[in-house]
């Protein structure tokens, strides 16, 4: 009995220090919703932020060495299966900082029970709930994605340059559709427009028949779909078309994948939204390299999530340290202006710059600029579909 | 007078189509629960995902059809794999029969522990199911989508308002149509029907006579495969497939059952019906059809909707638990447990 005893110490013993020799390297947990209303998106983030990590890595004057991430599944609506995610990615795999969580939700969630808790800098590519600015966060929580108290002032002259005077806005249930939809009927009322009828859906379900239905009692030149592309969004775009309750829909960030055009088919050619998106160098810069490591880097929020590996790594190395609250502070000067501007492809520059003391202004695929609480200041591409795919009209 | 019809087609676009849709969607979904019930003594909670498998081995057939470029012209490929997909779901019925059911009928266990069991049975269901095709939604309609079209209706009769008919309603109810007269032909007329009725009404007179309680039971789960693969197809075929809808679609279809009377085939179909009209007369904005009626100073500046749509599954339970307190065998007297 004793002997077991030992040995089961013994092992233990030299488990934790194999566990620990793996520690001196760094560890990045991209935490997405890899399945759930918006797997079409995550795939080609992760793959953004994973970009960033092999780019760091063949550079290898990164002062840390060996930079290695892990992927988690936020699921985007689950909070409980979210926060368990984040909980292994932080106790069991040990990293040092986050790239995520994608859907507003999900995010607050983990921000508030696993993060804050455990001290871990935490960089969402794509939340966007106006909420998020304001939870306390201990200077762990930045977005290079922008809030959406700001897509909704986009939305909202969107849709008078369009020439649409009445909306009817229906929203998913969530913390992103319900800080979106807040967003544009404020935005969208203040710019002088009138809101028929705002309501929410309920994503997973299988007909939407019913709500479409007191959608089109209210009327409206055109229906803003507040939602995600794979679930109750492309559910109540699908019964409108159905009924001939609306035919043209305004997509908000959540609805633009190249997956929507291709379900819904010609029917949806002439609806507009918006992304965030940029005409900066950085993202035709971004979208060369993504296509050289296979795959689409123009896709929604894929430069966000390359930009949120890029600082984590870049402000590591500015604060010298691979502790989040050493390297906390450092996310918003490296981020930016003044110092020496960095685009995709350039991150070994910027760390032998940081490295010789310079300043630097990390530009990236997003054109980052982070203000406020840490929250990039918003560039967004103006959609038009058109032939079955979503086309740039312009950038805002 | 043009008003009156603007009114009318509103009402017929927005509840009475869809309402016969899902309405028919229901009531195939409460036959198959109802014979289970009526026959076999136990509420079984597997139906959905019995419904569920019927839908996902459709589908699979559907796209082996495809890819031989076998379609059925204007009409869904969907519909010409109903039969075989239904062959696959009786057999599974039967398996599941044979492994479970049947040790704990020998057994003449108490129905709640049955009820149990058949919750277990729907667990290992939906497990099956998403180890098959995954839990994605699948889209597998082919074939012309509408029969009429908002904007050609519009067009054809100068209305301000549309009818769409899509090529799914239209065949939902068909077949369901169809589908009932054969099982109450069945019921009624075939001696194989009326040993059903028999063993159902009083088991141990059945014996007596000579009935095979075994041939009774495997045609009862025949019946339940059938109807719970065309419920599911149909379903899946209107509106799009995922795979864990029919776990919340069946409260729905249990409603229907209860609500009708359950073990009652009449009372299934009316209680479909029931719950799927009041789910949308209760949640439908009446603000256009007032405009259309009343005179314009009296025009309505709100919705007129009695509920939101976040509603809409309440409703059938209110109706249901009314129904209940009132008439506790349900509308057309089903057996009382």
């Amino acid at each position: 009995m004793k002997k077991i005893l030992l040995a089961t110490a013994a092992s233990i013993v030299l488990t934790s220090n194999v566990f620990a020799g793996s520690h001196s390297k760094v560890n990045i947990g991209i935490i997405l919703g890899f399945t759930g209303p918006i797997e079409a998106l995550t795939g080609d983030m992760a793959a953004g932020a994973e970009l960033a990590i092999s780019e760091m890595n063949e550079a290898g004057n990164f002062e840390f060495g060996e930079v290695s991430s892990v992927r988690a599944d936020s699921t985007c609506i689950d909070a409980a299966a979210a926060t368990a995610a984040a909980e292994r990615l932080i106790t069991a795999d040990k990293v040092n900082a986050i790239v995520g969580g994608d859907c507003s939700g999900v995010t607050t969630a983990m921000l508030e029970n696993v993060a804050v808790a455990n001290g871990t800098v935490m960089i969402s590519p794509s939340a966007t709930s106006p909420a998020l600015s304001t939870v306390p966060d201990d200077g762990l929580f930045f977005r290079t994605a922008p809030s959406d108290a700001r897509q909704g002032q986009v939305v909202a002259d969107i849709l008078m340059d369009n020439g649409y005077k009445s909306i009817a806005l229906t929203y998913s249930n969530s913390d992103y559709g319900k800080g979106l939809a807040d967003s544009i009927d404020s935005n969208f009322k203040a710019a002088g427009g009138t809101v028929t009828l705002k309501a929410a859906h309920e994503d997973g379900k299988g007909d939407y028949g019913a709500e479409v239905a007191a959608m089109a009692q209210a009327g409206g030149d055109i229906l803003v779909v507040a939602g995600y592309l794979n679930d109750g969004g492309k559910g109540m775009i699908e019964a409108s078309l159905d009924t001939g309750a609306f035919d043209t829909f305004y997509l908000p960030d959540g609805m633009i994948g190249d997956s929507l055009p291709k379900d819904i088919g010609p029917d949806l050619d002439g609806s507009i939204g918006d992304v965030p998106g940029t005409d900066s160098p950085g993202a035709s810069k971004f979208a060369d390299l993504a296509s050289e490591a296979g795959f689409n880097g123009s896709g929604p929020f894929s430069p966000e999530s390359y930009d949120a590996a890029a600082l984590i790594m870049l402000s590591m190395q500015a604060a010298g340290s691979t502790n989040s609250s050493d390297f906390k502070g450092h996310v918003m000067d490296v981020a930016n202006a003044p110092g020496v501007q960095i685009f995709p492809g350039q991150l070994a520059e910027g760390i032998a710059l940081i490295k010789a003391g310079y300043d630097i202004d990390y530009v990236g695929a997003s054109a980052v600029e982070l203000i406020g609480p840490g929250e990039s200041a918003g560039n967004y591409r103006e959609i038009l579909v058109k032939g079955g795919e979503n086309t740039t009209v312009r950038f805002r | 007078m043009v008003d009156i019809l603007n009114s009318l087609t509103l009402l017929t676009n927005y509840i009475i189509i869809p309402g016969l849709t899902y309405g028919s969607q229901l009531a195939l979904g409460a036959l198959g629960i109802t014979m289970v019930y009526a026959v076999l003594r136990f509420s079984n909670f597997a139906h959905g995902e019995l419904m569920s498998f019927g839908a996902m081995s459709t589908i699979l057939i559907t796209w082996l059809f495809q890819s031989y470029g076998l379609t059925f012209g204007f009409l869904p490929t969907a519909l010409l794999a109903i039969p075989f997909a239904a062959t696959i779901t009786i057999l599974y019925c039967l398996a599941t029969n044979s492994l479970v059911y049947e040790y704990y009928r020998e057994k003449k266990i108490d129905p709640t522990t049955y009820l149990i069991i058949s919750v277990g049975v729907l667990f290992f269901t939906a497990g099956l199911i998403r180890f098959i095709i995954g839990p994605d939604d699948r889209k597998f309609n082919d074939g012309n989508r509408f029969i009429l079209k908002a904007r050609e209706f519009k067009e054809l009769t100068g209305l301000n308002e549309g009818l769409a008919i899509k090529t799914t309603q239209g065949i939902t109810i068909g077949i369901t149509i169809c589908l009932v007269i054969l099982l109450f032909w069945f019921l009624n007329r075939t001696r194989t029907g009326k040993s059903m009725r028999a063993y159902s009404d009083n088991e141990d007179l059945a014996l007596l006579s000579g009935i095979n309680p075994k041939k009774v039971v495997i045609i009862t789960w025949v019946i339940t495969g059938i109807l719970a693969t065309v419920a599911g197809a149909l379903y899946g075929l209107d509106k799009s497939y995922k795979p864990f809808i029919y776990m919340y679609l069946v409260l729905p279809v249990f409603a229907s059952a209860i609500l009708g009377g359950v073990g009652n085939p009449i009372g299934a179909i009316v209680g479909g019906y029931v719950i799927a009209f009041s789910e949308l007369i209760f949640t439908f904005a009446y603000k256009k059809v007032a405009g259309y009626l009343l005179p314009e100073s009296l025009a309505p500046t709100g919705l007129i909707q009695f509920l939101s749509t976040d509603y809409k599954i309440a409703v059938s339970f209110v109706i249901l638990v009314i129904v209940l307190l009132v008439k506790p065998t349900g509308i057309f007297s089903g057996k009382t447990i």
